[in-house]
């Protein structure tokens, strides 16, 4: 479904990826895992087009989206829940969650999905009306998700989303996760609680500083001794 | 006299708002201020005058032509004056509206002559008296139009698709792009819309004051850009609230201190409150991005 094929990026001279090879398969969940810093977000903003490959392609479904803008690219089917949630904070949660279904026209049906976030997210229910930028964190790290969903994606980048979140929210939120892949979206995870995400996820790859160093599926990830002693605190 | 003065500096007022709002708005979603925009404000009194003098067309029909001239004449000088300077400086972009807004005027100047223009009075010179006041129906047109297009700006920006993005986008572009927003089509919707109000306030105030010159966007564009400050720029309730209270000000000013200083009186405001409120009235104290 995505290729990765060999991108680099750069930030004015500064080489933030090297030649990353990523790979996702329909129905997939992959984890991307790494210390801060390595180049996770920039791999995530590389493929959703907020950022130029200044070298090698990406692939969507065998189409190169590699020069294509951002807009375009969701229009595509890849949505992204950014770093840190971005929600709109002056728009209310009903108009955050209309903005992520942006580039549909079905109202019907658009209303519709926003009771199904509701649903998934009943923490959210009954509060259309309020700022975005008044929710916990957690509320809007679900607010940011459900808004992700709204475009009805084939593919959904997460970044961080346990980033600064209490134990118990995010086990709630890799829940969610969990059960919007059994529905059918296929999922790009970054993660630094690294022992989350491979309990989550199906294959994993590991970055160090702008390069992917390590692949596999987590299982195999769980039981690699450099894992193990580098990112789950073991050894 | 007092209620009086005060109808009249509402009147002026709203028309330094509808010019504020452009300024907000392309600082909203650009954080540029649109040195070109008093001059899309004189483009549209003289669209105005022309219409209604040399091709005779109908008073309101030739201020809608002037708002949809106003608004692709705002949306030319973005595409070619700011739009190819997206990734340079803050300050390059500046200097390149401080261009365009020469170069506008002295074109004006240039094809129009330095004469001022006498805009006719499109309507028969009615005075309704009330007991607190007298209003013309000129003036009466002035406020109503005023009113009218804020409130349909207000409805354009909270309940219309694009309304919202362009809120969505302001207030955080890469995410905003993220839900499949093509931020350009924003920027471009952003100036259109903004100069037409422009436009319109230029109308206004040429059946208002009977004056049209090459270069009488300079002291209105100010103050709406002044107005835009004092309410807080980016904030749109705040750009028409500024607009009324400079309005206010300047007439009570002019009345009660000195016409000499009606000018000087805008300015004053401005720094009085920027004292008080760096931000402005409704603006936000600092920016929280996240
Ligand atoms: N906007 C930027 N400008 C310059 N350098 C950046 C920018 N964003 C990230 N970087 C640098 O690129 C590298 C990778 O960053 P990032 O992708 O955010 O890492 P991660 O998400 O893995 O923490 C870091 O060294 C970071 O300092
Ligand atoms: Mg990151």
């Amino acid at each position: 479904m995505l290729k990765v094929e060999g991108v680099s990026t750069f930030y004015g001279n500064i080489q933030a990826l090297r030649q990353i090879q990523i790979k996702v398969k329909p129905g997939e969940i992959v984890t991307l895992i790494g210390a801060n810093g390595v180049g996770k977000t920039t791999t995530l903003k590389t493929i959703s087009g907020l950022i130029r490959a200044s070298e090698g392609r990406v692939l969507f479904n065998g189409q190169d989206i590699t020069a294509e803008p951002p807009h375009k690219i969701v229009e595509m089917g890849i949505s992204q829940v950014p770093e840190g949630r971005c929600v709109f904070p002056r728009l209310s949660l009903r108009e955050n969650l209309e903005m992520g279904a942006f580039i549909r026209q079905d109202k019907e049906t658009i209303a519709q999905d926003v009771e199904q976030v509701f649903e998934t997210f009943p923490q959210l229910k009954g509060r259309d009306r309020q700022l975005a930028g008044t929710l916990s964190g957690g509320e809007q790290q679900m607010l940011a998700m459900g808004r992700a969903l709204m475009s009805k994606p084939k593919l959904l980048l997460l970044d961080e989303p346990s980033m600064g979140l209490a134990p118990m929210i995010v086990v709630e939120i890799f829940k969610i996760i969990e059960e919007i892949n059994r529905q059918g979206t296929t999922i790009l995870l970054v993660e630094q609680n690294a022992q989350l995400a491979l309990k989550t996820a199906h294959r994993g790859y590991v970055m160090e500083t702008g390069q992917v160093v390590l692949q596999g599926a987590t299982d195999t990830l769980l039981n690699n001794d450099q894992v193990r002693r580098a990112y789950l605190g073991e050894g | 006299m007092f209620v009086q003065q005060l109808m009249n500096g509402v009147i002026l007022g709203s028309t330094y708002a509808l010019i504020a709002l452009g300024y907000t708005m392309v600082y909203g979603i650009i954080e540029l201020i649109n040195f070109a925009h008093g001059e899309i404000y004189m483009f549209g009194a003289f669209v105005g005058l022309l219409l209604v003098t040399v091709l005779d067309i109908p008073f309101f029909l030739a201020f809608l032509l002037a708002m949809a001239l106003g608004s692709l004449l705002g949306v030319t000088v973005e595409y070619l004056a700011y739009r190819p300077l997206r990734r340079s400086s803050r300050l390059s972009a500046l200097i390149s509206a401080i261009g365009a807004s020469f170069f506008l005027s002295n074109l004006a100047l240039l094809i129009m002559g330095s004469q001022p223009f006498s805009f006719p009075n499109p309507f028969e010179a009615k005075i309704y008296h009330t007991p607190l006041f007298i209003i013309s129906r000129v003036e009466i047109t002035v406020l109503l139009s005023s009113l009218i297009l804020m409130i349909a700006l207000t409805f354009f920006v909270q309940r219309t698709k694009i309304g919202k993005a362009m809120r969505a986008t302001a207030q955080d572009k890469d995410t905003a792009s993220l839900m499949g927003i093509n931020i350009d089509r924003i920027i471009t919707i952003t100036f259109a819309v903004g100069s037409a109000l422009g436009a319109a306030a230029g109308v206004m105030v040429g059946i208002y004051f009977r004056t049209v010159t090459p270069t009488m966007g300079f002291m209105p564009g100010l103050k709406g850009f002044v107005a835009a400050v004092l309410g807080g720029i980016g904030n749109i309730p705040g750009a028409m609230l500024g607009g009324i209270l400079l309005g206010i000000a300047e007439v009570m000013g002019a009345a009660y201190i000195s016409s000499q200083y009606r000018d000087a009186v805008a300015f004053a405001l401005l720094i009085i409150i920027l004292l008080f409120k760096p931000a402005g009235l409704l603006g936000r104290p600092a920016q929280e991005k996240v």
